[in-house]
Parts: C-alpha cells; sequence; structure tokens
C-alpha cells in the first residue's frame, strides 16, 4: 500500500511538475520576456557591429545559445544568445496556442499571424542549420565546376597518377586545428600536426627580421618563416590557417624527420613521393563540386554616364550540365539571380579589373519560409486589425 | 461669420500660396536667365536643368542658393552659374566659398574674423595645400573624421566641383570662345595632313601641326574637366544613337566627323556674349540654343522645364508654412475651444497636403521611380504619410489631436528633409543593387509607412502626456480616445512595419541570397517590430493600461529615431547610405527629451494636474 501511495505520489507530483512548466511556457509574461531580451540582444549586436566585423557578431550574439564575456573560449555566459531566445519563443508560441486554440472568427487573425511566426522562426532555423554560402571567382574563359568557402579552409592531399581523374582526400583545417595523428585508408601515410596556427601570416625568411626561422625543413617552408597574428576581426578579412606537419608513411622505411607548411598564401601547390607515386599538397578553401559547370564569357560593369556610380554589373556565363542536357547562356546580374538545381548564384563583386567575376552560391532549403510567412502574417495582422477597426467604427456609429 | 471662418481661412492659404509660385520672369534688357535655367543637361548620370546644377552646386559650395556680393546686390543661383560657365574671372571675385572651420583659416595663416565666404581668388594661393591636406582625408572613413578633417575634405570638393564648372562650357580663359572652334575647324585639315607627313617622316608644316595638336589639347582638358555634358547624342537616324557629351569631347568628335556641333556652337555664341555683357544678343543665341535642344531633345527639354518649374514652386517649403498655419489653428482651438478654428486648420492641412502631395508626385515623376530613394525622401514620405493617418485620425475623433499631430510630423520631417539636402541633387541616381522599383515600391515604402506610424504614435502619447501632466484638459473622455487612437496607429504600425522587414529580408535574398544578415539596418527594422509586439501583448496581457501604453510609445519615438537616423551614424553595413555628424547631436537630444518625457510619464496620477480631483476623489 505504501509502496503503491509513494508511486502514485510520484506520478502526480511529476504531472503537476509537467503542467507547472507547460503553463511558463505557455505564458505571455514569458512571451513579453523574451521578446524584450531580444531587443535587447539586437540592439547590443548591432552597437557591437562598430568594433567588429559581422560574421563575428553573427556568431557571438545571434548564432549561439549565450553571449558569452569576456570571449566565448574563457569567460561566463552574461545573455541568452539568438539560438536560445529563439527557440524559447519558438516554443512558448507554439505551447500558447496548443493551450489556448479556439476556432472562432474573432481569433482567426491573430491564429493565422502566428501561425506565419512559426513558419518565420522555424524557417529561420532551418536555413542557420541547413544552409551552406559559397562562392565562385570566375576570370573571363574559365570553366569552373565547384564553388569555394573561404572561411573553411581544408587541407588537400591529391593523387594524381591517374591522368584523367584526381584521387583528392581533404582534411578540415578545423581537424588540424586539434592536433594529433591523421590517417586515412586511402592514404599510404599518416599526417602529423606539428604546430598549427589559426590565423598565420608567411614572409621570405629575408624580410622576417635576424632572429627568424625557417618554417619547416621541406618545401617552400624552408625559405619562409611563419607567425602568428591576432583573428580577423574587419568585415572583409578572414582567417588565413597554416599548419606545420610532418608525414609519417606507414609501413616500409623509417619515419620521415621532415615537415612541411602549408598555407593558402604559398600559391602553387607542393609535392612530394611516398609509397613510389608523387603526391600534391594544398591548404586551400574547401570547395563544393556540382554535376554542372559554370564559364565566364564576359563581366559587364556599367556605370552611368559621365560618373562613377555603379548602374549595373552583369556576369554572362554558359552553364553547361552533362547529365541533364544542358547547354545554354545564362545572365546574372544585381537583382537577378540564376537559380538551378537547388542552389542560386547571385551577382557578388568583382575583381582583376573589373573583368573577372565573384558569384555568391547559396544553396538554402528553406528559402520558401520567409516568402510564405510574409504573406501569412500580412494577412492575419490586416485581418485583425481591420476587424478592430470596422468594429470601432460601428461602434461609434451607433453610440450617441 | 463663424462657419465662414475655415474657408476665409483656406482661401488666405491658397492666395500666400499661389503667390508664391508665380514664375520668375526677367526684365528686359536683361539677361534671360529664365530660359538658360530650362536648358537641359547630363550631370551625375540624369537630365536635368541648369536651374537645378546651379542650386545644387551653390548649396555644395557656399552653403545655400543665393550669393550676398559685397556691394550689397544678391545673386541667384542661376546668375551666379551663368557667372561661374561664361564669365570665369567675374566668378573669381565673387565670395562664393563657406569657411566656417577656424583650423581650415589657420592652415592658411587667417584669423577668424566673422567672414565666413571666401573668394576663389582669395584662395589660389593655397590649393596645392587643400589638396594635399584633402587627399590624406580622403582615406579616413567618414565617421572617423574630426571637425577639420571634415571641413578641409569639403572645401577640397567644393573646389574641384567649381574648377569643373568653369570648363564645362568654355575654357575658363578665353577671348571668344566661337573664333576659337571657328579656327579649330580650320585647322583640322591641313593639321591631319601635317600628322600623317609627320609620322611617316615625310617633311611638314610645323605651325599648322602646332596649331591643331594644341587647340586639341586644349579640349582634351576640357573634355577631362567637365561635370557637365550639355551635348546631347545626334538626332535619332543619323548614325549610332550615342551618349550626352561634354563640350570639349563633341569638339574632337569633329576631328572625325568634319562637322561642327550646332550645340556645341550655341553654347560658344551665347558664353562669349554673355562674357562680353552684351544682353541682347546673349538672349538672342540662347533662344536658338533653347530652340535646337527642344526640337532635339523634346522629352529631356520637357523635364528640364518641369523640374525649373518645380524648383521655383519649391513645394515642400510652403507646406512648412502651412504646416505652422495649420497648428497654430488648432492650438487656438484648444485655448479657445472654438469648433471653427479646428475645422480651418483641418482645412489648411488638406491644402498642404495637396501641396506636399504635388511635389512628391513631382519627384517620382522627375525620377520615374516610387517615391522612397534615399534619406531626404524618406524624410519627405515619412511626413506625408503622418499627415494622411493624422487627417483620417482627424476625421473619426474631430478633436483637434489628429490634425496637431499631422501638422508638426509634417513640418518637422520636411525640415528634417530640408537639412538632408544640403549634400547636393536629391534626386541622385541610384546605386545597383537598389535599381529596383519593385522592391522600392513595396519594402521601402512599407518600412517608411512603419516608421510614419511610429512617429505618429509616439506624437499622440506626447500630446497625453503634456495635456495630462501639465494642464486640467485631459478629460476621461479626451484620455480615453487618445488612448484608442494610439492603440490603433501601433496596430498600423505593426502591420506595416512587419510586412515591411520581411519584403526587406526577401528582396536581400533575391539579391544575395541571405534573407536575414543582422545588418544594422536590418537590427533597426527588427527592434520596431520587436517594440510593437511587445506594446501589443503587454497591453492584451493587462499588464499595461492607458498611461503604460504612452510610455511604451514614447520608447518607440526612441527606437524609430535609432532605426531611421541612428544606424547610419554608426557607419558600418550594406544599408549606411549618408552619413551625418552634424545630426549626432540633434538625434541624442530628440532621443533624452523622449526619456524625459517618459520619466514624467511615469509620475503617480496624483502628481498629474488632469487627474487630481479623480485621485482626491
Amino acid at each position: 500500500m505504501d509502496r503503491h501511495g509513494a508511486v502514485g505520489g510520484t506520478i502526480s507530483s511529476v504531472t503537476a511538475m509537467l503542467h507547472r512548466i507547460f503553463d511558463v511556457f505557455s505564458s505571455l509574461k514569458l512571451t513579453i520576456v523574451c521578446l524584450s531580451l531580444t531587443i535587447v540582444l539586437v540592439f547590443a549586436g548591432t552597437l557591437a557591429q562598430v568594433d567588429s566585423g559581422i560574421h563575428e557578431v553573427q556568431q557571438r550574439y545571434f548564432q549561439s545559445l549565450f553571449v558569452w564575456w569576456p570571449s566565448a573560449s574563457g569567460g561566463i555566459p552574461v545573455f541568452p544568445g539568438g539560438h536560445l531566445l529563439g527557440a524559447v519563443l519558438l516554443a512558448n508560441l507554439i505551447a500558447a496556442h496548443a493551450r489556448r486554440f479556439r476556432w472562432t472568427w474573432k481569433k482567426f487573425g491573430i491564429h493565422l499571424t502566428h501561425a506565419g511566426l512559426i513558419i518565420l522562426l522555424a524557417g529561420g532555423l532551418f536555413t542557420d542549420l541547413f544552409s551552406v554560402e559559397s562562392s565562385m571567382r570566375l576570370a573571363p574563359g574559365e570553366t569552373k565546376n565547384y564553388s569555394e568557402d573561404s572561411r573553411v579552409m581544408e587541407l588537400v592531399v591529391i593523387d594524381g597518377s591517374d591522368s584523367e581523374l584526381d584521387q583528392v582526400t581533404a582534411i578540415p583545417a578545423s581537424r588540424l586545428g586539434k592536433g594529433g595523428t591523421i590517417g586515412h585508408a586511402s592514404l599510404p601515410f599518416r599526417i602529423v600536426v606539428r604546430k598549427f596556427y589559426r590565423n598565420a601570416r608567411v614572409q621570405p625568411l629575408g624580410q622576417a627580421g635576424p632572429e627568424a626561422l625557417p618554417a619547416s625543413t621541406e618545401g617552400v617552408g624552408s625559405r619562409v618563416a611563419v607567425f602568428e597574428v591576432p583573428r580577423a576581426t574587419a568585415p572583409n578579412e578572414r582567417d588565413l590557417p597554416g599548419a606545420v606537419i610532418g608525414i609519417e608513411p606507414i609501413s616500409g622505411g623509417a619515419p620521415s624527420p621532415g615537415t612541411w607548411l602549408v598555407s593558402d598564401q604559398l600559391g602553387a601547390p607542393q609535392t612530394f613521393s611516398c609509397a613510389g607515386k608523387t603526391w600534391r599538397l594544398e591548404m586551400r578553401p574547401a570547395r563544393y563540386y556540382k554535376p554542372y559547370s559554370l564559364t565566364l564569357r564576359k563581366f559587364a560593369h556599367e556605370r552611368y554616364a559621365g560618373t562613377e556610380i555603379p548602374k549595373n554589373f552583369a556576369s554572362h556565363a554558359v552553364l553547361t550540365d552533362p547529365e541533364r542536357n544542358e547547354n545554354r547562356d545564362v545572365l546574372i546580374s544585381m537583382n537577378n539571380p540564376l537559380r538551378y538545381r537547388g542552389e542560386t548564384f547571385f551577382q557578388s563583386g568583382f575583381e582583376k579589373n573589373d573583368t573577372a567575376t565573384i558569384l555568391q552560391v547559396v544553396h538554402n532549403p528553406g528559402f520558401l519560409a520567409p516568402y510564405v510567412a510574409c504573406v501569412v502574417v500580412g494577412a492575419g495582422l490586416l485581418f485583425q486589425f481591420g476587424c478592430h477597426f470596422v468594429g470601432f467604427l460601428h461602434r461609434r456609429g451607433t453610440s450617441p | 461669420m463663424k462657419q465662414y471662418f475655415p474657408w476665409i481661412a483656406l482661401a488666405v492659404a491658397a492666395l500666400w500660396i499661389v503667390s508664391n509660385s508665380r514664375m520668375p520672369t526677367s526684365a528686359p534688357g536683361d539677361f534671360d536667365l529664365v530660359t538658360f535655367g530650362k536648358i537641359p543637361v547630363l550631370s551625375d548620370g540624369r537630365n536635368k536643368p541648369l536651374d537645378t546644377v546651379a542650386r545644387n552646386a551653390m548649396l555644395i559650395i557656399h552653403g545655400k542658393q543665393t550669393l550676398r556680393l559685397d556691394d550689397g546686390r544678391v545673386l541667384d543661383a542661376r546668375r551666379w552659374l551663368a557667372d561661374v560657365l561664361f564669365n570665369a574671372s567675374a566668378a573669381d571675385k565673387h565670395p562664393s566659398f563657406v569657411i566656417h572651420n577656424p583650423e581650415v583659416l589657420g592652415l592658411f595663416g587667417w584669423e577668424q574674423d566673422g567672414r565666413k565666404y571666401f573668394r576663389f581668388a582669395e584662395l589660389v594661393p593655397f590649393l596645392e595645400k587643400i589638396d594635399g591636406q584633402g587627399r590624406q582625408v580622403a582615406s579616413v572613413e567618414s565617421a572617423k573624421r574630426t571637425p577639420f578633417q571634415t571641413a578641409i575634405h569639403n572645401l577640397r570638393n567644393s573646389l574641384i566641383l567649381y574648377q569643373r564648372l568653369k570648363n564645362s562650357v568654355r575654357p575658363e580663359v578665353t577671348l571668344g570662345f566661337a573664333d576659337e572652334i571657328a579656327a579649330f575647324r580650320a585647322a583640322i585639315p591641313p593639321g591631319l595632313e601635317a600628322m600623317a607627313k609627320r609620322e611617316k617622316g615625310e617633311p611638314f608644316d610645323q605651325k599648322k601641326f602646332e596649331a591643331f595638336v594644341g587647340l586639341a589639347a586644349r579640349f582634351q582638358t576640357m573634355s577631362e574637366m567637365a561635370c557637365l555634358l550639355p551635348v546631347p547624342p545626334g538626332p535619332a537616324g543619323s548614325g549610332p544613337r550615342e551618349e550626352w557629351l561634354s563640350v570639349g569631347a563633341s569638339l574632337l568628335q569633329t576631328i572625325s566627323t568634319g562637322e561642327g556641333n550646332p550645340v556645341t556652337e550655341a553654347y560658344a555664341l551665347t558664353g562669349d556674349a554673355y562674357q562680353g555683357g552684351n544682353a541682347a544678343l546673349f538672349n538672342r543665341h540662347l533662344q536658338d540654343l533653347a530652340e535646337g535642344m527642344a526640337k532635339r531633345e523634346p522629352q529631356a527639354s520637357g523635364r528640364a522645364a518641369y523640374e525649373f518649374f518645380f524648383n521655383q514652386l519649391a513645394p515642400f517649403y510652403q507646406a512648412m508654412g502651412l504646416y505652422v498655419l495649420a497648428f497654430l489653428l488648432v492650438c487656438g482651438s484648444w485655448l479657445g475651444g472654438n469648433r471653427s478654428l479646428n475645422t480651418a486648420a483641418f482645412y489648411v492641412l488638406l491644402l498642404a497636403l495637396a501641396v506636399h502631395t504635388f511635389g512628391l508626385g513631382s519627384r517620382m515623376y522627375l525620377q520615374g521611380r516610387p517615391p522612397v530613394t534615399n534619406l531626404y525622401s524618406s524624410a519627405v514620405f515619412i511626413g506625408w504619410a503622418t499627415v494622411v493617418v493624422g487627417l483620417i485620425i482627424e476625421r473619426i475623433f474631430r478633436d483637434g489631436v489628429g490634425s496637431a499631430c499631422a501638422a508638426v510630423i509634417g513640418f518637422t520631417t520636411l525640415i528634417i528633409a530640408h537639412h538632408l539636402a544640403g549634400s547636393g541633387d536629391t534626386l541622385e541616381m541610384l546605386q545597383a543593387v537598389l535599381d529596383t522599383n519593385i522592391w522600392l515600391a513595396t519594402h521601402v515604402v512599407a518600412i517608411t509607412i512603419g516608421y510614419s506610424a511610429m512617429f505618429l504614435a509616439g506624437t499622440l502619447a506626447v500630446i497625453y502626456v503634456a495635456r495630462g501632466v501639465f494642464t486640467g484638459s485631459l478629460t476621461k473622455k479626451s484620455a480615453e480616445s487618445l488612448s484608442r487612437m494610439t492603440y490603433g496607429v501601433v496596430c498600423f504600425a505593426t502591420l506595416f512595419s512587419f510586412v515591411g522587414t520581411v519584403l526587406g529580408g526577401i528582396w536581400a535574398d533575391q539579391s544575395w541570397g541571405r534573407f536575414w544578415g543582422w545588418d544594422p539596418k536590418e537590427n533597426g527594422a527588427l527592434l520596431i517590430v520587436l517594440w510593437c509586439a511587445i506594446i501589443l501583448h503587454a497591453r492584451w496581457g493587462g499588464y499595461i493600461r492607458q498611461r503604460g501604453l504612452m510610455v511604451m510609445a514614447l520608447f518607440g519615438n526612441v527606437i524609430t529615431s535609432f532605426s531611421w537616423f541612428g544606424v547610419n551614424m554608426l557607419g558600418v553595413g550594406l544599408h549606411s547610405y549618408g552619413f551625418m555628424n552634424k545630426a549626432v547631436p540633434w538625434l541624442a537630444g530628440f532621443m533624452i527629451s523622449q526619456l524625459v518625457l517618459m520619466a514624467i510619464a511615469s509620475l503617480p496620477p496624483g502628481r498629474w494636474r488632469s487627474f487630481q480631483s479623480e485621485v482626491r476623489s
């Protein structure tokens, strides 16, 4: 009996607690608290952009559970971040509607509005998690079947022994940052990380001062010095990671004592031999390969007559897709992107004296959510406030 | 009598507008600068009349559109521009350049002696110094410049503009430009022959060669300096229809075509007559120029004439006057409890709205764009939208509150627009990314209407607090109706701010593939939406009532002004068009005033004069 009672008591106290949690999550107070905190967060995140790059601000304030102070690596959480506030607001929205939903025309506008907000918030979260942004730089006549993400660097080891196809093994720079030894089934050797730089600068030994030492024993690294600089914060800068690595053959032969410097500031790839093959070694932006390719025919930068005010940027390119048997001219210009096979190409910039183009390539499976949400919320608000207004005018009309 | 008063007030206001709208005429025997002002040129990428060129150049160089000479005579902008274009040596003696900054004067070894305007001739010895100092500043971000740096940078820009203008339609030093052109045309065939021989290494006529090359080099310099392109493309059907050309470039074209350009020659003759002080001759050649232009470029000429008319009418200045009048009438109706004054205010406001609308519509016609394209036009549009909503509220409640808000915000936004216009052409061409009428018409307009509604709600709150705390006039009924108005306007603001913000995201998705980037201007818009959401939820939840709503609406003013102006002052982000150092103290002052009002509004009801009797009973 006692046991039974105790279990019953536990169950009822658990349900009571769940009820209480549900109460909290569906309360209007929580909505107001979260919205107020969001205002403070957005305001702080706006002011922070005066001193920090937008990318860093996004990660610190908006794409995080907490804002850490003085920094994320060493500090304490001082404020809820964008992801946490967004998630709580979303839960609050859903809980409140689960609890109070009642179908009446009077409430129709409010339901519609909040349904739209759920789409918007969920879509935002989805985009944050699943969208991939990269860029494609094309000089006239150049063809590429990949885009690059210069914020994510990777170390690639290329087996070029097959003249038709390169065998590429890629290691993210973030993996190098963890140190240790890295191996892969396709490689007859292991890579040992001797030193990793989050943001490195490379200088020829002659210019680096009398005390500078060669960065590595082999390759380009033997002629240059490498040193760490503070992480990039300006909007147009990015970290340029670098590493000093060793190559350890898995079978046969003693481990080579030589080290190699890898960094995307070195320009050309370096080569070394192992297990009877020649391998290319390169640090470069991460690539996203596509089953189709783009060739730039011409980049046009128009200005208004007699001024330097840009009028239009346009890339005239050729899209080739052997799988789908497509080969056609495409035009990508300001406010006129190319959408193809789930990816969108936007005119983003230009380089090399106005001849080469930079295209922003976005894969965002959730891109429709804001469009739907805008219509739904707009209709909801219009309906709700319209009802208020008409009712108000009606009452005024009938009152003496 | 009382029932006629509103109509009388309206008639007086309308007469005032009409009397201000008379088009200028030039006295017989004087230089016809009215026709001159209507002639179209291409400048900063768009066709505009010389009148607009003159006004904008004077705003940049002189800081205002009229110039007082030392002998007391006052030059208007067209007269000043005619001097600069056609008679540079006279223009150099006008006190054209405004310099306020004592450190800039110190650079020249001058002490500040109350003089603000300086002649080009005085500045000539320091041109190199100004250029060097100004160049150094160019690399400093505009947000981080000291007052001295801003001043020297502006002075350098003014000097560059001035010297380019002087060489735009004729060389700044010439004894007779028409003669020069004739000499050039005569020199072309022998000059080309000599040139060909010289290239082949054969003996050639050195004199003929030099005569030709010397003039060609002179026109080449002119073409490089020109900031006006006054020569329209050749008539349709006569070869390829090209762009507008500078006078220098059109003269160089003569080398290949062998034919002179009638517009170029008409400009030369007109300029020679002006320089020679011959008004009759000037007017005759100017008439030829205007008629030739109207025949060749009927559309550009038509628009230029319309823009001239628009400039003369200055609808926004006139509307400002009417808003002041309307506000005074409303105040009178409150003080005297007189309904007819209130009706008069409403009529005057309708007239002001008509004038304001005419200005807005004219800008849209001239630019071929939706109403908001830059910060200046956003101020004009915010005022317009607020007046429309204010008048609707007035129609519903008929207690003067809607009219008062409309008048105050209409006037304030036009004053702000007036100060934003100091940087030159307010009908400037749009950067590539903004070149899309769909998004300008939807996103930008919706956001701007959202701002209008927020300011309107804030102003209603100011009236509530001011009447409630400082006077006994806020009865229960009027407090009730103010609170209804404020709530309604906040709902309206929520709708437009939300839709506008999301449309902005969709635009960004269309042009960058990124719906939301946490850019400062985007964040500013989001802050407004969030604040509206908080107000509405707090009210629905019963956490705030009348006074709480008012306090929150006041803070809406702070947030909206931050979003509209404040984020631009951060100097970062994609939307940071137009940075204004000068506006910082004004913005800060406005925000502080709203915070003070919020504090006053938070006084307990016993301290509110209107609520004292209620509290006591």
